[in-house]
């Protein structure tokens, strides 16, 4: 009964102690029992260690002690955030007896906050897939049409909050992997500016792409995990020293005024009919609401994609080599001296995408090809980066659909690996430029939920928010649930 | 036909930070194995690197000592490659933006002087260490030194010879010494050097194809390495054949050095900048600063030594080219009192003897400075007489007790009693009559023999000036 209420109306309700930490946790557990045998959404599940935690919490609240908003709130982690104590896996079976003997920044926080760990949830292998499925142990399913996908590559997270499984969950986002998801499932995601939240502990797909980011029932919620997740850590190096707002305060001001670009090359070819209608549906609430909306252009939008691929994959393949299986993680059984050991281990550790992706990435560093591809692509990616800021000279906020697509069905691939993130063209560019953005469910195509967009300048997560708040004030799509 | 031999260096010296270079673990060395690790450096997952600060502020004073250029701007790079000592198979390295660049040092030797250009030097992580002693034959690693701070100097093809080679790479570590840089352990890996090697007809200006030879951890490998290189190339044009460019291994214990990997065997390290690392960048003011805190350099010791004490140059130059040599040196001239060249002959002559006999340096003397002024001044007012002072010296290395005790302990106290010389010289002239007779006769050598015979009686101990006039007073 308390699987579909916001963080904040659990919050309410356990601090006016109407319902105690640990009953909230048993109930969601309960839920996950009954339910993800269907979603799939979970790798590990902390049943026992999830209660004492509760438990520790409501005493701590019998005795009056003043606790934080978030405590003894259930959440749930993507595999790839490190939890001491308890496995992570990065859905590979290289780490899948892998139990850190530290902590994420981010999981210390929430933990801290007094946050109940339900367990930890499925994704693409190290992050690295199109639709969730490249995970070494199971396949997730979407909660709203258990024949599609979930969306990449946070699809545990995204799926476990749609459904009911938990509160509020923690994704990453390297090129999309929080956004996709949540607008496929229907909930909130925000991916924040590079540097707003720390990488420590977070196990790298692409150092200079990811960025750990909450996912949401809705945007109040999205505004206060953001706030208990973010601020600097001096562990990573990439985390800005700035000063983080309190992003609920400013939600309620309105966008009278705001000024909204909207991007034509981000619904061009290749974007969902259906897609670009409910998005514009959306525009228009946004300009009732008081918003200047107009059109601009971010002509290299078109690279972005390609150059994504390129700059991702050469970090990764660099990221991915000290799975070697000589300290941690999975070792093949038989070999007959060191380089068979390294070949079989990967060979047998690592799925058919990571392995792409490394022979994808170290092809492009190799010498002869480094300044055609790698050097190239962190070009594009200045260009980008250009566009946006020229853009921004004139908007507050760029609003665009968030996944180019939302029927992909479980299982329906091609070949051609550039085709399969192909919903992720417009989730890209904020990645390779480090801004922020925030995916929000803005209407229906048939059964499944379509996501809308907003991007915004460095450090701008509150226009954002503020932004995405009133529009759910006005609307209601963020309230609905799938019938799992 | 004549050949040259054309020499560049890559020097790598472990930093003496307290930390490693991306975590808080100490860069203590000999402890139990993996014992100085954490998540960082042994590369866990999700484990990110942060610079540090102490490794910047070392290499921009060596740079600075090494007359280098200092970069505001430089960044961190990763080399890939698989070994197991490499926890995360990419070292953390700099590639095309080093820190600093275009230096140089001087050299002296029976050439006169010669200018060795520093291309460049740059910071990076070191290594952990591969162990082969496991009873079932499996290797182990130990990741202690993995990530302590190195910095890599890399000279300009400029040296011609070993002795070029030693000398350049002796500066190199004196001058590491003085900025305390490194502490150049050289036993414990801390200094260690890569040789690249070609040879020329003399007189060609174009470059022969090079080899390359990895991990020289003592000067006497050094040069032994270059000696045999280089004769070996110069063997195969000879015979008429072709230097393959390689990668080839010295090893100290058979003296020889065989290939190790050829270049078409040469890993692509597929460098690419760190992206879990912000660029370095340096204010001028910084580097200032830094200048100003260096000490005062081996060159620039050595002139003062020439200059102020009279030191002949060969001493002055022998003396600074160790830090500890040179602060012994100057301790013990304070302390003494007396003429600093008393001090250098004695440090050129016992102390450098017993260095060569024990394979010790500077570092490794048992007693303050204060005992060997202690000594000198013994010597002086005539407590010891000169021959005995060195075997109390001898003792002392051994030891490290003080000179004044060791006098009495040996019994090498001095005999200036007039009375109880007069009576040893009077026998010494009875056994040899012939001697006095010929000194008599005007054979003045005579009188040298009857003081040598005098001391023997005495074990040294006489008074040699008191010696003299008693004999010639008596004759």
């Amino acid at each position: 009964m308390y699987h579909y209420m916001t963080v904040s109306e659990l919050a309410q309700r356990i601090k006016k102690r109407e319902v105690s930490a640990e009953e909230t946790t048993r109930s969601f557990i309960e839920r996950i029992e009954e339910l993800d045998e269907k979603v799939g959404a979970y790798i590990t599940v902390e049943k026992d260690r999830a209660l004492k935690t509760a438990r520790d919490i409501d005493k701590k609240l019998k005795q009056g002690c003043e606790l934080s908003p978030l405590a003894g709130i259930p959440m749930a982690l993507k595999d790839n955030i490190c939890t001491e104590n308890i496995r992570t896996t990065c859905a590979s079976k290289t780490l899948e007896d892998f139990v850190p003997p530290y902590s994420a920044d981010v999981y210390e926080r929430l933990e801290k906050a007094g946050c109940i760990t339900l367990g930890k949830t499925n994704m693409d292998e190290f992050a690295m897939g199109s639709s969730t499925e490249s995970s070494a142990f199971k396949v997730t399913r979407n909660p709203w049409d258990d024949s599609s996908i979930p969306g990449d590559s946070s699809g545990g997270s995204a799926a476990a909050v749609a459904a009911g499984m938990a509160a509020f969950a923690l994704g990453t986002d390297t090129g999309g992997s929080i956004r996709q998801p949540t607008a496929l499932c229907g909930v909130v995601g925000m991916k924040p500016t590079y540097g707003r939240v720390s990488r420590y502990g977070v196990v790298a797909y692409a150092s200079s792409l990811d960025q750990v980011g909450p996912i949401t029932r809705d945007v109040k919620d999205c505004a206060l995990v953001l706030n208990h997740i973010c601020g600097h850590d001096r562990r990573d190096s990439t985390s800005m020293v700035v000063a983080a707002p309190d992003f609920q305060a400013g939600l309620e001001e309105g966008i009278r005024g705001m000024r909204i670009g909207i991007p034509s090359e981000y619904f061009g070819k290749g974007i969902e009919q259906g897609v670009r209608d409910r998005v514009t549906e959306a525009i228009g609430v946004l300009e009732d609401l008081g918003a200047e909306c107009e059109e601009v252009s971010l002509p290299h939008t078109i690279y972005a994609l390609s150059a994504y691929y390129i700059i991702s994959s050469a970090e990764a393949s660099s990221n991915m080599a000290r799975y070697d299986g000589i300290r941690y993680g999975y070792r093949a059984k038989d070999y007959s001296d060191l380089l068979d050991m390294y070949i079989k281990t990967r060979s047998e550790g690592f799925g058919a995408e990571v392995k792409r992706r490394i022979m994808l990435g170290t092809y492009a560093l190799s010498s002869g090809n480094y300044d055609a591809y790698y050097k190239k692509a962190q070009k594009v990616r200045t260009l980008i980066k250009a566009d946006f800021d020229s853009v921004f000279e004139d908007y507050d906020l760029i609003v665009c659909p968030t996944s180019s697509l939302v029927v992909i069905r479980s299982g329906e691939k091609t070949n051609d690996p550039l085709q399969k993130i192909l919903p992720n063209v417009n989730t890209v560019p904020a990645n390779i430029a480090g801004l922020p953005a925030l995916s929000v469910p803005c209407g229906f195509l048939g059964n499944l939920p379509v996501g809308m967009q907003f991007i915004g300048k460095p450090f701008a997560e509150s226009t954002l928010l503020r932004a995405a708040y009133a529009y759910q004030q006005n609307t209601g799509f963020h309230k609905m649930h799938p019938q799992v | 036909m004549n050949y040259e031999t054309v020499i560049g260096l890559e020097i790598h010296a472990e930093l003496a930070t307290n930390t490693k270079i991306f975590c808080g673990c100490t860069t203590a060395f000999g402890d139990k194995e993996n014992t100085h690790c954490c998540p960082v450096c042994l590369g866990l997952p999700g484990a990110l690197p942060v610079l540090n600060k102490k490794v910047i502020e070392y290499a921009v004073k060596a740079g600075l000592a090494t007359n280098c250029q200092i970069n505001g701007f430089s960044k961190l790079d990763r080399k890939n490659y698989f070994y197991p000592d490499l926890p995360k198979a990419y070292q953390i390295s700099q590639y095309d933006q080093p820190l600093c660049e275009e230096g140089y040092l001087d050299i002296k030797g029976d050439f006169g002087s010669k200018r060795i250009g520093i291309t460049r030097i740059h910071i990076e992580e070191d290594a952990g260490k591969l162990l082969h002693e496991a009873e079932d034959g499996s290797t182990l690693v130990d990741y202690n030194r993995g990530g302590v701070p190195l910095i890599e100097i890399v000279s300009e093809p400029d040296l011609r010879s070993a002795e070029e080679a030693r000398l350049y790479a002796e500066k190199i570590k004196a001058i590491l010494e003085y900025t305390e840089v490194s502490d150049c352990r050289m036993q414990e890996g801390s200094l260690r050097f890569d040789v690249n090697l070609s040879v020329r007809p003399e007189g060609n200006s174009v470059l022969g194809t090079r080899t390359e030879m990895k991990n020289l951890n003592s000067f006497r490998a050094l040069v032994n390495a270059i000696e045999d290189e280089s004769k070996r190339q110069i063997e195969v044009l000879e015979s008429g054949g072709e230097v393959v460019q390689e990668t080839r291994k010295w090893d100290d214990v058979t003296g020889k050095n065989t290939s190790l990997r050829s270049k078409e065997e040469a890993h692509d390290y597929r460098y690419f900048p760190e992206p879990d690392l912000v660029p370095v960048v340096l204010e001028e003011e910084y580097i200032e600063r830094i200048r100003k805190e260096l000490p005062e350099l081996p060159d620039k010791r050595a002139k003062r030594y020439v200059e102020e004490w009279g030191l002949p140059e060969y001493d002055a130059g022998v003396i600074t080219a160790s830090r500890p040599m040179a602060v012994f040196f100057e301790e013990c001239v304070k302390s003494y009192g007396g003429d600093p060249k008393t001090v250098s002959n004695w440090v050129m002559g016992e102390l450098m003897r017993l260095f060569n006999e024990k394979g010790a340096g500077a570092e490794d003397i048992p007693f303050p400075a204060v005992y060997m002024a202690d000594l000198l001044k013994l010597v002086d007012d005539g407590t010891v007489s000169g021959s005995a002072a060195k075997r109390v010296f001898t003792e002392m290395f051994e030891t490290g007790e003080q000179p004044k005790k060791l006098v009495e302990r040996l019994g090498l106290l001095q005999i200036s009693d007039e009375e109880a010389l007069t009576g040893i010289i009077k026998r010494v002239m009875e056994k040899n009559p012939q001697s006095v007779e010929d000194y008599r006769a005007g054979t003045k050598k005579a009188l040298g023999f009857l003081v040598g015979q005098t001391m023997k009686e005495t074990k040294g101990k006489a008074n040699p000036a008191l010696v003299n006039n008693i004999l010639k007073k008596l004759l």
